[in-house]
């Protein structure tokens, strides 16, 4: 792998997911844990390199109920996932801001402005408000280094889950990082400052009854009150005083396409943009001439300082409210220019790689004429042409639910063609539950599940879950076994077939279950071609630990076949 | 707006995913940094190795605002993959630099893998940077049984 390049002063070159991971050893965090998902999926696995203890939960919302209870215990804890994460851990964050933490709970939430590898373009600041959770944003790799302390600090002070909003440009842009500590040094916790992980009773304030939760809301209102305060008069935000004629407001990545734009503008770069230092901003506004608000996706700063009553200037939602911002479209902003922008040339689109299993699996389905309710992952490529064999996708888990919705009410020569279509990382993370729903409320037709396991999580790039056996570090682990959760849930027809070796069969066997009226989930096993070298290697090496201590898997879910 | 230009030298490697786009850019910003520059790169990685286009901007100099290149401000664009040009020529500037793979004797590379390599080889000729630091960061950077491979092709590069 990689060394991070260092210079002769000391300063490493890092991405900001690696200057996150790089401040969270620093900072002494107990535990990492996280779900993948493009662009924050590198930070735990940096942090795991680096020595830290990480692990991949199998969603979001576990991945933020483990924290916190990592972090009721006095410990400093990091959450990782991206924008559409926090919808699935939106339940655990809106209600442990009420209850308060006693360790320090930073939660890492990478959106994508611009969509460069994601379903939607929602933006998290709005999730900072609503669930009144305090919220950095960091806008380099120094940045991300240097503010990640601060809000484990503002985490512990103010008992309080914090946000830690990234993007796309500030996650996988690499810039110099100046670190508090040598690279490698062993630190001791008076160095980090982290506590040492204790329980406290404490029922009022964790057990969120209404009776309890109500004092709850006023206290965590009294909290933000007083964090706003604390923003206005110490906070982390930086005033820079240039030409009096031009101010920028802005924060995150946009700061550098702005100071590049406008070099020659005063600026206003926030750092813990919720709450909003309303008041510095009111000062920096009314110490310029014109005041230009710059920022990525919604108006959301634009609408707070437009409700508070300042004189600003957004920009026009019309063309800049879509897609991320650049130099060039920061400066069409200032100068007020809603032109039609240059249509950059069409690059190529992604496809499966060659030989991928996925491709075999969309063949059959295509040659079966079925209807595919789809979902995320490397096989949503299976979408688009030449296969165009996926007819909607819309958020990890859906393909279950969209498929026995469709099945509930389309005429019966349609809804025997109905399958649903769905990765092995997306099946444990949000398609349990549409397993259980589909034997609780089975369409009069029947359903076919198809589970895609390819021993991987490939689209992210190769993570471990729950049914690989492996965790984060690779070590060894239980793995579920998908057919045993099958026939828990109810459903009597499971097969376990290898799409690329059993081709035949596996058309076979789902014309079949298109044929019946009963349930029937298929599991279509062969690794991920890029993986299959790694999963080979590491299931001889666990074969030849076995053969010493034997205890081998004995279930169907195919330990041979994994190779 | 008008604004006083920032002199900072702008880099582009541009290809598909899987020919050493990422790879390229990640050597050169080592090379820069270690020379004391201070150096910013932006790509988007994700569904890159999918066989999509890919970008990598490097940008160097005592100091560097963005870390994306503006529109048609290349000062050098590393072309890896011949079906990419059309793509990605209008990211130069004029009077900017092109390096496309016809400029290396392909037929002589260790491997057509080593593309990359010979590809900085031939970027180098073009910094003053020392030849010794291309050396030292490929070496860091790959692991040892392709060492020779690389230096082949990086001298085939930079010297043909
Ligand atoms: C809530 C949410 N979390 C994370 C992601 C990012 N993501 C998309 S698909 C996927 C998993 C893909 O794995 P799998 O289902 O095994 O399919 P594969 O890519 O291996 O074919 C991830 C992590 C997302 N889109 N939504
Ligand atoms: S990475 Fe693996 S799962 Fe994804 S397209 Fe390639 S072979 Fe298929």
């Amino acid at each position: 792998m990689l060394q991070p390049s260092q210079d002769k002063s000391g300063r490493l070159l890092l991405s900001g997911n690696e200057a996150v991971a790089l401040s969270a050893l620093h900072c002494g965090v107990a535990l990492g844990t996280g779900y993948p998902g493009t662009p924050s999926t590198e930070i735990l696995e940096s942090f795991r390199t680096l020595g830290g203890k990480a692990q991949w939960a199998p969603n979001e919302k576990v991945a933020a109920e483990v924290a916190l209870g990592a972090a009721f215990a006095k410990a400093r804890v990091l959450c990782t996932m991206k924008h559409v994460g926090l919808n699935v851990a939106a339940d655990v964050l809106f209600t442990m801001t009420y209850s308060g933490v006693d360790g320090g709970y930073v939660l890492v939430v990478a959106d994508d402005p611009g969509l460069a590898s994601s379903q939607n373009e929602q933006d998290s600041r709005r999730y900072a408000e609503a669930a009144v959770a305090p919220m950095f944003e960091p806008a380099d790799s120094q940045d991300a280094y240097d503010l990640l302390q601060v809000a484990f600090a503002t985490s512990e002070r103010w008992h309080i889950p914090v946000l830690f909003r990234m993007t796309t440009r500030v996650c996988h842009s690499k810039s110099p990082v100046k670190p508090r500590f040598a690279p490698g040094a062993k630190l001791t916790t008076a160095e980090t400052g982290a506590p040492t992980a204790d329980f406290v009773r404490n029922i009022v304030d964790r057990v969120m009854v209404p009776g309890h939760a109500k004092p709850a809301h006023r206290r965590l209102r009294a909290k933000m009150a007083e964090l706003e305060w604390w923003n206005i008069s110490a906070g982390p935000n930086q005033v820079e005083k240039r030409s009096p004629a031009l101010g920028i407001v802005t924060a995150g990545i946009c700061y550098h396409h702005a100071r590049e734009a406008a070099p020659e503008a005063s600026m206003l770069k926030l750092s813990l943009s919720y709450p909003l230092p309303m008041e510095t901003i009111r000062a920096f506004a009314a110490s310029v001439q014109r005041c230009v608000i710059i920022e990525e996706n919604d108006p959301w700063l634009a609408t707070a300082c437009l409700a508070a009553g300042l004189t600003i200037e957004a920009k026009d939602d019309a063309i800049f409210r879509f897609g991320e911002l650049n130099v060039d479209r920061v400066r069409r902003i200032l100068d007020k220019d809603s032109s039609p922008e240059p249509v950059p040339p069409r690059g190529k689109p992604p496809e499966l790689c060659n030989g991928c299993p996925h491709a075999t699996s969309f063949e059959v389905l295509k040659e079966l004429d079925c209807i595919v309710s789809g979902d995320i992952g490397c096989y949503t490529l299976a979408a688009l042409p030449p296969l165009s064999a996926m007819d909607m996708m819309i958020d990890m888990g859906a393909a279950i639910g969209m498929g026995l919705g469709l099945r509930h009410v389309l005429p019966r020569d349609q809804a025997k063609r109905v399958v649903s279509v769905i990765g092995d990382s997306t099946f444990l993370h949000g398609g349990l539950p549409g397993l259980v729903e589909m034997a609780y409320n089975p369409p009069q037709t029947g359903h076919v599940l198809l589970i895609l396991d390819n021993g991987t999580t490939a689209m992210t790039g190769q993570q471990e879950h729950p049914g690989t056996g492996r965790q984060l570090d690779g070590a060894g682990t239980h793995r579920v076994c998908y057919e045993d959760m099958a026939r828990a849930a109810g459903v009597k027809n499971v097969f376990t077939i290898n799409p690329v070796r059993e081709r035949a069969l596996l058309k076979g066997v789902l014309a079949d279950s298109l044929h019946k009226d009963e349930l029937t989930v298929i599991i279509a096993r062969s690794p991920c071609i890029l993986a299959a070298g790694r999963i080979a290697a590491w299931a001889k090496e666990q074969k030849a630990k076995a053969a010493t201590t034997e205890t081998a898997c004995t279930c169907e879910c195919g330990d041979e076949d994994k190779s | 707006m008008t604004s006083a230009p920032i002199r900072t030298s702008n880099v582009r490697f541009a290809g598909l995913g899987g020919t050493g786009v990422i790879k390229a850019s990640d050597i050169f910003a080592d090379v820069a940094f270690r020379e004391g520059h201070t150096v910013k790169k932006a790509e988007v990685h994700g569904m890159s190795q999918r066989g999509g286009s890919v970008q990598s901007d490097v940008r160097f100099g005592s100091e560097v605002h963005s870390p994306m290149i503006p529109d048609g401000a290349c000062d050098f664009l590393v072309v890896l993959e011949p079906t990419q040009l059309e793509v990605f020529r209008g990211g130069l500037r004029s009077g900017g630099t092109l390096l496309v793979p016809a400029d290396i004797d392909t037929a002589r590379l260790p491997s057509a893998k080593a593309l990359n390599v010979a590809m900085l080889g031939r970027l180098s000729r073009h910094f003053d940077f020392p030849e010794s630091a291309w050396r030292a960061s490929l070496r860091a950077n790959f692991p040892e049984k392709l060492h020779s491979a690389n230096d082949t092709a990086f001298t085939l590069g930079r010297n043909p």
